[in-house]
């Protein structure tokens, strides 16, 4: 029986309201007083000398408050970044300077050269037009293995080269890594690429400066899913502003995906140019201009190998991965082909032996970061392409060979430095075989031949490791921040609760799925609870939502925070009801005295403590105001099995989805109908990376796809109805929620079923076909038949 | 400059624009009414979809002068008299067809317009009448479910919670 509130109910979003009415509060909606205009005017070749930035035409033109040019932020930090990876050899990568407007130099088609501020962003416009920029051209490094290869045009002159990092791991694993492949029975290689990529929230950034020049205090309103991080990164390092006099808020924000989680150049700039110009400063994204300046994601360039025995056991891994870096290193991108995608490698199998050498390479294109699943979709990709060409080439079932290699005893350590706490692989494939009923398959694709189609079933599985913490161990790892969450959970006199988490809601409805861990726990009325995050001025240091790592970081921080409030509470009850607060019982918003009748009910405590007129003031503090800082133990690790059916038409090589199904194992779940839409959210963009997107750059370095009209977003009619489910659950054992995270599973685990899905059906055609990069479009999957 | 004068949701307005002025931004910045969104450059996203005289129009696609005289609806005139959610608005909410909110609008003045012309569509029929409205949350499956329940029809045998 569902039940109707609280942890496990599909409770209905209450922010729902204010979007379907267009009351909202996104970014792009503030308008402060006063406010002035930027439009920057960016590099339209990737790489040159900036020889002259002429301004002096537009100075005069209607309505130009100030010109800034890089000159003016000579005196200010340039963009940090937030992970140091050190080598295979120990040491530390090559990091190059990121200025706020580009200076000598530009790097890539996109990056900022002057920034107008006008009173409109018409005039802004007109005025940047009137700008004189001279560039001489330099060769633009384009191709990551020519970029890495000797006598490169070097992207950054003061490096001594292209190469970010060359790193292995685990660097100690590699010479019985080699020699397991040197006794190996079969060994599987396969080369692939791992599409660049373009996150695409539908609201692009937007970026708005204030300055009280009154008081001395910054205020930047942004579309970030971190504002803490923001105003860390960016007073710190970039503008020297101590964070006592600087805000940051972050309202609505219509989607993140990762790519609002760096702090950017236009962030800094508004809240820089609203104190130089006096006045606050506003920045709103178009849409090409999002596509040359958000982060990018994805981008690998991979060989794997697979060793098997004579029994068909996994028995190494090995790879080689070319990283894209673009110009510049963006927040976190050192680590997402490092820390985020080697630890991974072993997926769901019990693999003894792998390494991974993962070169990062800078080129002349925008920076690459993380992009939901960040790392963790590269490595499936790879794995589960890689033991499916290994079944078809050993003639075995490609989900029996998984079974056999199944990791099945909890906790595992990997040969790649993690421990798995919980899963059961078994009955997520279990589940799938069910429910997607792949004992139906022939006779479905022997439908399909009928109509002259040929019909493809791709399986496979994934893992993930989210809740990305614990900060002791990141640290290690190079991470420049901690990882924890924090919640200050405070009682008002009258019994609500205002939850102000450190946690950031861009789609993921935290305002309802908070609240019903909170009413389980004291036993009131979800509506009794209301959740505040997205304002450094009232909420606690947080480092935001990524990762998938809200309720599983950010949820216990709540829970923590919340287990303190009913501690206290207990005491203030105990006092009233004269017995020890250790007799004490809360259960459906009533505190009673085990064993006897004497109750007080939730409010009358909450009155207690601000109203401390019968109360033990000499061994406790009035009110009612609780934080926990919530820094985990361990990443927690999501699984599951997924399987998609395609349809492929011979004629033309266009793919069709017939049918996806998703078992993912998220341990507890707190809103099941929240968890499912985020699992359907990231399947769209994992089958739209695998059939329809993709980032192109000509050899110039020429943006190609940078609007809507080149770059394939997935449409309503490119996608079908997706089965999904999540009944098994092995409960994550190291927080106090049991969950693990769903953000990004469903993008982690649907490319690889997807292609696995074309080979098949192509296969099934006689076709000697083993693989195909993605996109899967027509045109490639057509000449892949031919 | 030019002087523009529209009803929009049910009310007189008028104000003074460069004859470049797009609706959406007379709509977003003469008139405050925030809830259309711009989310691309290109007439491709849908975030910005309005009814000017009863039709689905992008008002990213068509200049503030040109609806001078016309009747214009927005999603904050979508609602109920009462201030309730109106029927597709509700299925939305019911279905989860929603997320960060910032299609949304569009999503749910494109889906009056269809039941308008088509008041049981088919789940091809609103895929197809979506192609022009872009989600980047849902992976479309709920605003699917949502408009087709909107319409009165069963949705129970659509996989969901």
């Amino acid at each position: 029986m569902p039940k109707d509130s609280g942890i496990g109910a599909s409770t209905k979003r209450r922010e729902d309201v204010r979007f379907l009415t267009g009351a909202g509060n996104y970014t792009d909606d503030i308008n402060i007083r006063g406010q002035a205009h930027v439009y920057f005017l960016r590099s339209d070749v990737a790489h040159g000398t900036l020889d002259n930035v002429d301004t002096s035409a537009a100075e005069g033109m209607p309505g130009v408050v100030k010109i800034f040019t890089g000159a003016d932020f000579e005196a200010v930090g340039g963009m940090p970044c937030g992970w140091q990876v050190t080598d295979k050899h120990g040491e530390p990568m090559q990091e190059p300077k990121h200025p706020v407007l580009a200076h000598g130099k530009v790097r890539h088609v996109g990056e900022p050269i002057a920034a107008v501020v006008a009173d409109t962003l018409a005039q802004a416009r007109d005025a940047a037009e009137a700008i004189v920029v001279d560039i001489s051209d330099l060769p633009a490094v384009i191709d990551m293995k020519a970029a890495v290869s000797d006598g490169a045009t070097k992207v950054h002159d003061d490096l001594t080269s292209n190469l970010c990092y060359d790193w292995g791991f685990v660097e100690e694993n590699k010479a019985a890594t080699d020699e397991a492949f040197d006794k190996a029975a079969h060994v599987t290689t396969l080369e692939l690429v791992n599409n660049r990529l373009v996150a695409n929230p539908m609201e692009p950034r937007v970026a708005v400066g204030d300055y009280a020049r009154g008081t001395g205090d910054h205020t930047l309103y942004t579309t970030s899913q971190n504002p803490h991080v923001i105003r860390l990164l960016m007073g710190a390092f970039v503008l020297g502003i101590p964070e006592h006099k600087l805000r940051v808020v972050a309202p609505d924000v219509g989607g993140g995906f990762g790519t609002k989680i760096f702090h950017y150049q236009e962030e800094a700039f508004c809240t820089f140019a609203a104190k130089a110009c006096n006045r606050p400063v506003k920045w709103t994204s178009s849409r090409t201009e999002a596509f040359m300046s958000d982060a990018h994601g994805r981008d690998h360039v991979t060989r794997i190998e697979l060793a098997l025995d004579a029994e068909n056991n996994f028995t190494a891994l090995r790879t080689e991965t070319y990283a894209n870096m673009g110009a510049y290193l963006s927040t976190f991108a050192p680590s997402v082909p490092t820390w985020l995608h080697g630890t991974l490698m072993a997926g769901n199998y019990k693999t003894p032996l792998i390494y991974v050498n993962v070169k990062a390479v800078f080129t002349n294109t925008v920076p690459v970061d993380a992009y939901r699943g960040a790392g963790r979709p590269e490595a499936t990709f790879q794995l589960e392409r890689v033991i499916d060409k290994a079944a078809r080439e050993l003639k075995v079932d490609p989900i029996a060979l998984r079974r056999q290699n199944f990791v099945t005893e909890f906790p595992y350590a990997t040969p790649v430095a993690v421990e798995y706490d919980t899963g059961d692989y078994v009955a997520t494939m279990d589940k799938l075989e069910e429910i997607a009923d792949l004992s139906g398959f022939d006779a479905r694709r022997k439908a399909s031949e009928a109509r002259g189609m040929l019909r493809g079933l791709g399986v496979n599985c994934y893992i993930e490791a989210c809740g990305i913490a614990p900060s002791n161990l990141v640290g290690q790892l190079g991470a420049r921040a901690g990882l924890y969450e924090s919640a200050t959970v405070r009682v008002n006199a009258t019994g609500g609760l205002v939850v102000m988490t450190g946690s950031h809601s861009h789609g993921q409805g935290h305002e309802t799925a908070f609240p019903q861990v909170i009413a389980d726990m004291i036993g009131i009325d979800e509506s009794m609870i209301e959740v505040v995050h997205g304002d450094t001025a009232n909420t606690p240091m947080g480092m935001g939502t990524y990762g998938s790592r809200s309720l599983a970081v950010g949820g216990s921080a709540m829970v923590r925070a919340t287990e303190k409030i009913i501690a206290k509470a207990k005491k203030i009850a105990g006092h009233i009801l004269e017995a020890s607060d250790e007799d004490i019982e809360l259960k459906d918003g009533t505190f009673s005295v085990a064993g006897t009748d004497k109750s007080l009910a939730w409010g009358d405590v909450t009155l207690a403590a601000y109203v401390p007129h019968n109360y033990p003031l000499e061994d406790l503090e009035p009110g009612l105001e609780e934080t926990a800082f919530y820094d985990p133990s361990n990443f927690t690790y999501p699984a599951g099995a997924y399987a998609c059916e395609v349809e492929v038409d011979p004629e033309t090589g266009k793919v069709t989805i017939e049918a996806f199904t998703a078992v993912d194992d998220f341990g507890n779940v707190v809103n099941p109908m929240i968890v499912t839409g985020q699992v359907h959210g990231g399947l769209a963009q994992g089958i739209g990376q695998a059939l329809l997107e993709n980032c192109a750059y000509d050899e110039n370095g020429q943006l190609l796809s940078a609007s809507y009209m080149d770059y394939a977003m997935p449409r309503a009619d490119d996608l079908p109805f997706y089965q999904v489910d999540h009944s098994c659950q092995t409960p994550c054992t190291h927080n106090p929620l049991g969950v693990k995270g769903c953000g990004e599973a469903g993008a982690i685990g649907s490319p690889p079923s997807v292609v696995n899905a074309v080979v098949d059906a192509l296969q099934s055609a006689g076709k000697d076909v083993t693989h195909i990069d993605m996109p899967l479009s027509p045109a490639r999957v057509w000449a892949a038949m031919q | 400059m030019v002087q523009v004068s529209m009803t929009v949701n049910g009310r007189a307005s008028s104000g003074e624009v460069e004859g470049r002025t797009l609706l959406s931004s007379f709509l977003r910045d003469d008139l405050s009414l925030t809830g259309t969104h711009v989310g691309c450059d290109t007439s491709q996203c849908g975030a910005c979809v309005v009814h000017v005289n009863g039709e689905a129009i992008k008002a990213c696609t068509m200049l503030a002068a040109e609806a001078d005289g016309a009747e214009v609806t927005t999603i904050e005139g979508m609602a109920n008299a009462d201030g309730s959610l109106n029927v597709i608005q509700q299925a939305f909410q019911d279905h989860h067809g929603l997320q960060c909110g910032f299609c949304t609008p569009g999503m749910v003045m494109s889906a009056a317009a269809l039941l308008k012309e088509n008041p049981e569509p088919s789940e091809t029929e609103v895929r197809d009448y979506l192609e022009g409205n872009l989600c980047r949350c849902t992976g479309y499956h709920n605003i699917v479910k949502a408009i087709m329940a909107a319409s009165g029809q069963d949705v129970s045998s659509i996989a969901a919670e």
